[in-house]
Parts: C-alpha cells; sequence; structure tokens
C-alpha cells in the first residue's frame, strides 16, 4: 500500500488567520501525503483545522496565509512547491480546477443559482482547454451522465433550484471532474445528505476514482464514512495531525490517545445495550488560547502533568506513513 | 432494554397535517403537500420514542404537529394528564392549551438560532418559569442556576449572550429551557446532528441522565439512525408523510419487516474498514417521492425491489406483523430482508 508515487506531500504546513482579536492558528505543522490514485480521509472535531488544509493546497485560503511549510505537487517527474507560488498567478489557476478540482459541503452555495448547471461545467471546460462551445457542450453532458444524472442532455439547462440536494452534489462532483483531475479535494461533500443518498454518492465517487484513477482527499467528520471508503487516515487536531497511516491500523491498532476517544465516542450500530457512550471530557479549545505541549493534553485521559503540558509531542513513525504524535510513545518503540 | 410498559402517554390518531400550495394574487390552493398524510402512534409513558426517515418524510412536522406549533389538518392527539383525564389537543383553544405547553416541551436542532443572540442565559432559560409565574427575582436566578447545573454548564456564566458558548453548550442552554416547567414529554427535533462526535456523545448521555431523573419521555426525532439506536426504545420509521414501520428498537434491526426499513439500515456506513465491501447491500435508486404528488399504491414502490402489481395500486396499511411491531407493507413478514447483524456478518 506504502509504495505507490506521492502525489502530493504536505510537510510542516502553518496556515494563519490574522484577525482584530489576534492570531489564529489554524493550520500548525501539518504533515501528510496523498499517494496517487488513493483515498487519504481527513477527520477531526469542527475546528480541528482540516478544511483549512485543503484549502491551502489549492491556495484558496484567503483570509488566511501560509505563514509556513512546503505543499510539494508531484507533476509528471516534475516537482512544483505549492506554497511558494501567489495564491493569483497564472501558474496556480491552471493547476486549480483542472489537475486538483474540490467539491463542497453546501452544493447550494457552490453552485451559481442564475447560471444553468450546463453553463457552469461549460466555463470550466473553456477555461482549461482550447475546444469550441460546442465540444465542450458535448463533454459537459458526457459527465453529467456519467455522474448518474437521468436524462443529461434535458437537465443541461436546468437551474440548481430545480434539482434535489443528491442531485445538486452530483453536479458539483461532474464539474469538479469535467477537467479528469488528479486530485479530487471533497470537503465533507456528503454531511447535508441523507444517509441512502450519502451511499449514492460515496459509490460515486469510488466509481470514478476506479475510472480515472485520481486521488481524493476526503474530509470528514464521521468515522463510519472514513471506515467506508479510506486507504489512508489523518486524524487532526486543533491543527495538527495526531496520527496517520492505514484505515485498518488507526480503527484496529490507534496508537494515540485521541483518535481511540473518537473512536469510543460514536454509537455503532448493532452494539445496543444500556452501556452509556464513552465521551471525549470538555470540548475543543478555542484557537485563541491554544493550550501549551500537547494541545490535546486538557482532555486526554493519559495526561502526565509536567510533561505533556510542556513538551510538544515530536512524531514517532511506527512504519512507512504511520506516525503518532503522543509522548506515550517513544522512539525506541517506534522503531522496533 | 426492553420496551417499558408504561400507561399511554400519548396517543395520536389519524394525524394529517396537509400544507396548501398557493398560486397567484389570489392564492388560489392548486394543491397539497402532504407532510404527514394519517399517522397513528401510541407514546409510552417514560419511554424514547425514535422518528427516523430522509429529509422531507415528515418527521419533524409530526414533532411540531404533537406540540400543536402547528394545527394539523385534521387528527387527533390524546394526551392523558397526570391526574389520569384525556383531552384532544387538536380541538383545544391556544388559552385553554397554555397548561399542556408545560407539560410538552421542545429542543431544536440548532442550537444558533433557536437561541436568541440578544438574551442572556438567565433570560433564556428563565423567561418561561416567569412567564408561567413560577419564580421572580432572585427566586428565578435560584433556579436556573440549579437547571444550568443540572445540564453541566457553570452558574457563573448565567449574564452570558448565546455567543459566548460553543454549540455542544448552547445545545445545553436549550435542553435546560426545555426542563425547565417540569415537562412530562420532550420533542427533540435533531438534537445533536449538529454537534461533533465527541460533544454528540456529551449530550446522549446528558439527555439519557435527565430522563432517568426527571421521568421524562422523550421523541427523539432524527436521521442518524446509529444515534436512534443508541438512544431509543421503539422507532417509528416514516417515508413521504407515511408511517411504515414501528416496534421496538431490537426488532428493527434485527428483523425490519419494511424493505424501506432494510435499505435505511444497509446505507449507515459501519464503523469498521473489515466490513467493507461484506454483507448484502440495499441500493436506493431514484428519489424521495415529492409528498405534494404522491406515487398511487404504495409510495415507496418506484424504489422498492420487491414491488408488485399489487403494490402499484393498493396502499398498504399499517398492520400488526407480530407483537408491537407494525409495518405498512403487502408482504410484511414474508420479504427475504435482513437485519443489521446479518449486514454485519
Amino acid at each position: 500500500m506504502h509504495d505507490t508515487t506521492p502525489l502530493i506531500e504536505v510537510n510542516g504546513l502553518q496556515t494563519q488567520f490574522f484577525t482584530d482579536e489576534g492570531v489564529v492558528r489554524s493550520v500548525e505543522g501539518v504533515d501528510f501525503t496523498i499517494p496517487a490514485g488513493k483515498t487519504l480521509c481527513v477527520v477531526g472535531e469542527s475546528g480541528s483545522g482540516k478544511s483549512v488544509t485543503a484549502r491551502s493546497i489549492l491556495r484558496i485560503e484567503n483570509p488566511g496565509r501560509i505563514v509556513g511549510g512546503e505543499i510539494l505537487y508531484h507533476k509528471d517527474g516534475e516537482v512544483i512547491d505549492l506554497a511558494r507560488i501567489g495564491p493569483k498567478t497564472r501558474q496556480i489557476r491552471q493547476i486549480r480546477g483542472r489537475d486538483i478540482a474540490m467539491i463542497f459541503q453546501e452544493p447550494m452555495s457552490a453552485l451559481s443559482p442564475v447560471h444553468t448547471i450546463g453553463d457552469q461545467i461549460v466555463e470550466a471546460l473553456t477555461l482549461h482547454f482550447p475546444i469550441s462551445k460546442d465540444e465542450a457542450k458535448r463533454r459537459a453532458i458526457e459527465v453529467l451522465g456519467r455522474v448518474g444524472i437521468p436524462k443529461a442532455a434535458d437537465r443541461f439547462g436546468a437551474y440548481t433550484f430545480e434539482l434535489s440536494g443528491g442531485m445538486r452534489q452530483r453536479v458539483c462532483i461532474a464539474m469538479a471532474l469535467s477537467c479528469e483531475p488528479r486530485l479530487l479535494i471533497a470537503d465533507e461533500p456528503t454531511t447535508a445528505l441523507d444517509v441512502t443518498t450519502q451511499a449514492n454518492i460515496l459509490d460515486l465517487i469510488a466509481d470514478l476514482q476506479k475510472e480515472t484513477g485520481m486521488a481524493v482527499m476526503f474530509i470528514t467528520h464521521d468515522l463510519g464514512v472514513v471506515a467506508e471508503i479510506a486507504d489512508e487516515v489523518a486524524v487532526m487536531y486543533l491543527g495538527q495531525v495526531m496520527e496517520r497511516g492505514d484505515v485498518d491500523s488507526i480503527f484496529h491498532d490507534p496508537k494515540h490517545p485521541y483518535t481511540r476517544a473518537l473512536l469510543d465516542s460514536i454509537p455503532r450500530l448493532g452494539q445496543r445495550g444500556a452501556h452509556r457512550l464513552a465521551s471525549i471530557r470538555g470540548m475543543v479549545p478555542h484557537p485563541f488560547d491554544r493550550p501549551s505541549g500537547c494541545p490535546f493534553h486538557t482532555r486526554c485521559d493519559s495526561y502526565m502533568p509536567g510533561r505533556c503540558n510542556r513538551i510538544d509531542p515530536p512524531a514517532v513513525s511506527f512504519g512507512p506513513g504511520r506516525e503518532a504524535k503522543c509522548l506515550l510513545h517513544t522512539k525506541e518503540e517506534g522503531v522496533a | 432494554m426492553t420496551v417499558k410498559t408504561g400507561k399511554t402517554l400519548m396517543e395520536v390518531r389519524n394525524l394529517k397535517m396537509h400544507f396548501p400550495i398557493t398560486k397567484g394574487f389570489f392564492k388560489r390552493t392548486i394543491g397539497h403537500v402532504k407532510a404527514v398524510d394519517d399517522v397513528s402512534f401510541d407514546i409510552i409513558e417514560g419511554e424514547t420514542l425514535g422518528v427516523v426517515g430522509e429529509s422531507g418524510c415528515g418527521k419533524t412536522t409530526t414533532g411540531r404537529c404533537l406540540m400543536r406549533i402547528l394545527q394539523p389538518t385534521s387528527g387527533e392527539i390524546l394526551y392523558r394528564r397526570e391526574d389520569g383525564e384525556v383531552v384532544d389537543l387538536t380541538s383545544l383553544s391556544s388559552r385553554d392549551l397554555k397548561p399542556y405547553r408545560r407539560d410538552i416541551r421542545m429542543i431544536f436542532q440548532d442550537p444558533q438560532s433557536s437561541l436568541n443572540p440578544r438574551m442572556p442565559v438567565v433570560e433564556l432559560v428563565g423567561e418561561a418559569m416567569r412567564l408561567n409565574g413560577i419564580a421572580e427575582g432572585k427566586e428565578l436566578e435560584d433556579r436556573v442556576a440549579e437547571l444550568l447545573k443540572k445540564v453541566g454548564l457553570r452558574p457563573e456564566y448565567m449574564r452570558r449572550f448565546p455567543h459566548a458558548f460553543s454549540g455542544g453548550e448552547r445545545q445545553r442552554i436549550g435542553i435546560a429551557r426545555a426542563l425547565s416547567l417540569n415537562p412530562r414529554l420532550v420533542v427533540a427535533d435533531e438534537a445533536v446532528s449538529a454537534l461533533d462526535v465527541s460533544v454528540q456523545a456529551q449530550t446522549l448521555n446528558l439527555m439519557q441522565d435527565l430522563q432517568d431523573e426527571f421521568k421524562l419521555t422523550y421523541v427523539f426525532v432524527a436521521h442518524d439512525l446509529s444515534v436512534v439506536e443508541h438512544i431509543a426504545d421503539r422507532i417509528a420509521v416514516m417515508y413521504v408523510g407515511k408511517l411504515v414501520e414501528i416496534c421496538s428498537t431490537e426488532a428493527l434491526f434485527d428483523r425490519p419487516m419494511h424493505p424501506y426499513t432494510a435499505a435505511l439500515l444497509s446505507a449507515v456506513p459501519k464503523p469498521d474498514p473489515r466490513l467493507r465491501g461484506k454483507g448484502s447491500r440495499t441500493r436506493l435508486t431514484g428519489e424521495v417521492a415529492d409528498p405534494s404528488n404522491p406515487p398511487p399504491g404504495c409510495p415507496f414502490h418506484p424504489r422498492c425491489s420487491f414491488a408488485t402489481d399489487l403494490c402499484k395500486t393498493d396502499v398498504p396499511p399499517l398492520r400488526r406483523v407480530e407483537d408491537g411491531h407494525m409495518a405498512a407493507c403487502h408482504y410484511a413478514g414474508d420479504l427475504p430482508i435482513k437485519g443489521v447483524a446479518a449486514l454485519a456478518g
């Protein structure tokens, strides 16, 4: 699973928001790799910086600013550091939407209400390819059909208000896929949908991935979704990746107390009984008062006073692509 | 968790809530959205009744009718008072309804929009007590402080405004407000959907503790089946304004009778990567039927893989298939559909 070539490598990424009240350090040293053709799931509670990380890759982090780290994009043997390119340059515009596309949580606000869905897809196509309007229209209808919109040719002229939530999300996916990107970033694309629609959309993304060989970065807070689709998982908390690894180890051999606590707090189907859910005490701290040391120490059950609140835990490696940032684990244990 | 065999707290009989669709200057009525269409069920004292279904199935409307936030088009809501007398809430004028408004309270989905941003917590939680003449002044504040402690908030914060609290804390304020008048029935409409998993677990545990302490009855409206399974004693499944299945939580997850329930169960992602691709999956194709123009016969037949000609013409009534297990399907009990255990296996 780990011998695949990386498509995106994020190293020590820091994205900050400079507000009147102070600096919000949303992303504070994030490292992970998205292998080509695989699915990376980024999980975490709200405020963990998962969306800002995704937006930083596309360089739409504004009004935030990338202040450190690198985002290496491997393009046909060439390596481009996306963190160094200006967010408004020609170079990033050729990558954004073409090589890396994104779908959002709320399809209604991601689509224009005053343009037909067909026109919105044609616009993306003509922007990135030197093709005629007619050719673009043909391709737009084809891609609408591929994402499972019935009577795609008729729906080409439909407006967003004429479609249901699931159909709108399919239109967003069609638009993202129209230029055959190498990486699809999906920011909670199924959170606003019903479970039945969610299941269909997840199947659709998996099928399209098989067909086109694109990589997917999937942001979600739903661990059930992660278990269904992920190859690799990164668990984020307060702007840091607490643990990452392949999906099986994350679910069956979690190394970080936060990952374990998250897994324990989900109600599971078929495990009913009068048991209480294990919950994580307290809540995610306000971004202005980040705890010192390990950001999770204020809510952690394995908190070691004098160590966790002083020392920034280094990443301990447990194998290729398998890391956890916790003082419970020592370097020696990791290598073994 | 066994089905509680208490007394019936509320009987809902043939409840209908049809919203008119109007058109033109004179607002001619050109049709009706049948949000809730002929729904009957009982709520037993002390239980948690889960109501599940896809968006647009009428679960929220049902909850709102119970509270008479909406005036139902027809039907009866028979409420058994503490002294044993039974009243029909649908026929009461708003003046006569006032005493019952204290007994039936609601928790809303969005803790952001259900709390007035210009009111401090002491007002939000205490307003209902003041209006009902229960307490005033210092006594009111003491009671609010007591309630805040019960839901795990610090009483010192009662002068703060909602914006100073996180989502989970705001939902606790909403719960404290719902409990301020010692209700008997609490309708929780997607009360934990907007919360993160860790906070969701805290809130569910809190609601269970409060239920034990105050002997509350919950109607828990939600779309997340794993949450409902955790908290509910019985579950009602709705589809396009109709009740399609109602039974104990165990029975619903082990032996679903309606194909829609089975499809809903199989769509829930299972939080274990080793179960991926295992078990049979029922994928629902097509869209939820339009409640203003539902298909003839069984509303689920266009998406049902077991549908026959009978399903296209005859509406299946909600009938008793087993003891305490009702389903609205012509073939309930005879279909080869599986519960959750079989899906996971």
